[in-house]
């Protein structure tokens, strides 16, 4: 075992690379809880994604069109979810797991031409002299545009949440619909704008997984991301800045069991493996024990069905 | 209804992937009962029936309480680890004992499983959807672990996977295996009868329905819902473990890494299919059962991929939860008056 092998210079910079797709999924999914809407189909949404952006970045070599096509895959997908949800009145547990399934069966479906082919590269941005400046440059101007991109996304949603009367709106819709409809806000419009926004950042999530992380697709890989992006949500207090800090950590978890295995720790590789799953228990038992907290803070309407006539 | 709707839809997504719909729909819903080779398939019907219905009896109580247990998939798996470990112990030992004491830490362990996010939920407050969830993932590396390390087969020349339980007399799980009968089926039926049973007759079952319409109500009628909760995964989680015996007992006959197939997460599909009712689940169970067998069918003979048909029950739940609706709501066309 040689821990030295590991440069923890290459860890953080890798680190952000693996926390992009969940960062994505759970930003997504924030705006869809502050809606006060609970779907659970974020996996599902994810791995759409992933077949869509990868399928589309393979066939026009272009992994920006792939990015676009991933989220509008999965922002269409989601809207199946928002229309049983919302003009249905179905269950919305039940509903985001079908979706999950739904999701798996299809990506699997759609992606049967696709396993053991090398995507096209997607490109980092060029910083110039910036990339080159010793331990800051290889952390921070080293990464594609996508990177780039949810970092910016977090700050976007935190300020348009805060500062701006659509993020009022849409939190208002969250905590109280009845009330928000009687002030004549279009509840259910507004719930399916707040669902298509998070399955197109699943989705994109999704692609970047596919695009850059591993990148190949494969049956069933995403493995659980779009679950933890949820967990991340009730970690993150539904608040923006506090995703990034989840879905860092959460990346760093992962990127540090599997650097562990390459520098051959004597434990199974399989242990390795659980141990993302495991600190997000952990992770979610410690933020739940503080009951008062979550009640404050969780959307009240959260999971609860608007119909206009009751 | 929404099976109707999901054939017509499947019918689309075939014609889609470029078979003949027609061809297809037979292929899968009608082929295995009264085909050709039906006298082989029909047994299957109820070796992949019977699992489905062992969970999917677990967690419609559950669901009924609003009690999510969506980790079956990990019990199922943690109780064929555990059974099949016992079962492996006593290896070669002949005695009647084997198969019960199997059983046992088989449904042990599918509980233990399921107490985790039980307990968790009771003392935490813990969503109990995500850290079931959770749990499936870790039980797929524990299992896998369980392949290449401890449970590997002494004799195996180094291949994973365990003995091949099915070739020891005492811990084999088949009554009759060429009319596809194994423990597993007379534990589903007894399961479905004991909960209809229990969701009829018991207290108790009357304390699930009542939570899960409502809780406020519920608390005032003296239900502890702490108590409940921990019933409802336990009881689940022991099922689905059971399941999951069974299966490495017979059918699939040793632990692999590739042991699972999905049952925890179709048994879903089949609690609501059966509209969380024991008896409707009986023939969730086998619908999708046949869904299965007709998938492999429509495999081989069609060249559909294997993945059609798992999209095909996704698109099957979807439908149910839609067609809902009109089940809960009526519908009047033209929107009158609004006062």
């Amino acid at each position: 075992m040689d821990l030295s092998a590991i440069d923890p210079q290459i860890l953080v910079a890798s680190l952000m690379v693996a926390s992009t797709p969940i960062l994505l999924a759970a930003l997504g999914e924030l705006v869809v809880e502050r809606s006060g809407v609970l779907n659970l189909g974020v996996e599902g949404m994810m791995i759409t994604g992933a077949i869509c952006g990868f399928a589309i970045a393979v066939e026009t070599g272009s992994p920006a069109l792939g990015f676009l096509a991933a989220m509008a895959g999965s922002a269409l997908l989601s809207l199946v979810f928002g229309v049983l949800t919302q003009i249905f009145l179905s269950n919305q547990v039940a509903t985001g797991l079908a979706l999950t399934l739904f999701g798996l069966g299809l990506s699997a479906l759609l992606g049967q031409g696709y396993v053991g082919i090398k995507p096209p590269p997607t490109t980092d941005l060029n910083f110039g002299p910036l990339r080159d400046i010793p331990v800051l440059g290889p952390i921070l101007f080293q990464h594609d545009a996508v990177v780039y991109l949810s970092l910016i996304l977090v700050a976007g949603v935190w300020a348009v949440l805060k500062f701006t009367r659509a993020g009022l709106v849409l939190r208002a819709v969250g905590e109280n619909h009845d009330a928000a409809h009687a002030l004549g806000y279009k509840v259910v419009r507004i719930r399916l704008l707040a669902i298509m926004f998070g399955g197109a950042l699943a989705g994109l999530g999704g692609a970047y997984l596919s695009l850059v992380r591993v990148p190949q697709w494969t049956e069933g890989m995403t493995a659980g991301a779009g679950w933890i992006a949820l967990a991340i949500v009730v970690f993150a207090s539904w608040k923006a800045p506090r995703i990034l800090l989840g879905a860092y950590l959460f990346g760093g978890v992962t990127v540090l069991q599997l650097n562990l295995q390459a520098a051959g720790v004597a434990i199974p590789v399989e242990y390795l493996s659980m141990s993302p799953y495991l600190i997000t228990i952990l992770v979610l038992v410690i933020i739940s024990s503080d009951r008062s907290r979550v009640a404050l803070n969780a959307p009240a309407s959260l999971g609860r069905t608007f119909h206009a006539s009751s | 209804m929404a099976v109707v709707l999901t054939m017509i839809a499947g019918g689309i997504l075939f014609a889609v992937l470029g078979n003949d719909p027609l061809v297809a729909i037979r292929t899968i819903f009608w082929d295995p009962l009264f085909g050709e080779f039906a006298f082989y398939y029909r047994p299957q019907l109820l070796v992949k029936g019977a699992p489905l219905i062992l969970i999917a009896i677990g967690l419609s109580l559950g669901f009924r309480a609003g009690i999510w247990n969506i980790g079956a998939e990990g019990q199922y798996i943690v109780g064929a680890i555990c059974g099949a470990a016992v079962g492996l112990a006593f290896y070669p030992l002949q005695s009647v004992f084997v198969f019960p004491l199997m059983v046992l830490s088989g449904a042990l362990g599918g509980m233990a499983w399921a107490m985790v996010p039980a307990l968790l939920k009771v003392r935490f407050g813990t969503n109990e959807i995500l850290v079931s969830l959770m749990l499936v993932y870790v039980a797929e590396n524990l299992l896998a672990a369980m392949a290449l390390g401890p449970l590997r087969n002494p004799d195996g020349m180094g291949f994973p996977g365990s003995r091949n339980l099915a070739q020891y007399e005492s811990a084999d799980s088949w009554i009759a295996e060429a009319a596809g009968l194994h423990w597993g089926v007379v534990a589903a039926v007894l399961a479905a009868i004991c909960a209809h049973l229990l969701l009829k007759r018991h207290i108790l079952g009357f304390q699930i329905r009542l939570t899960g319409q409502s809780r406020r109500a519920a608390r005032f009628a003296g239900v502890r819902p702490n108590a409940l909760v921990l019933f409802c995964l336990g009881l689940s989680g022991a099922l689905a473990g059971l399941a999951g015996l069974f299966e490495v007992a017979g059918p699939s006959g040793q632990i692999s890494i590739d042991f699972n197939s999905g049952y925890g997460f179709t048994a879903i599909i089949v609690a609501f299919l059966g509209r969380l009712h024991p008896l409707g689940i009986v023939l969730g169970g086998l619908l999708l059962a046949l869904t299965y067998i007709g998938g492999e069918i429509a495999q081989s003979q069609l060249g559909l991929p294997a993945a059609a048909i798992q999209a095909f029950q996704g698109m099957l739940l979807f439908f149910l939860l839609g067609v809902d609706v009109l089940t809960n709501y009526r519908i009047r066309i033209g929107r009158t008056e609004t006062a």
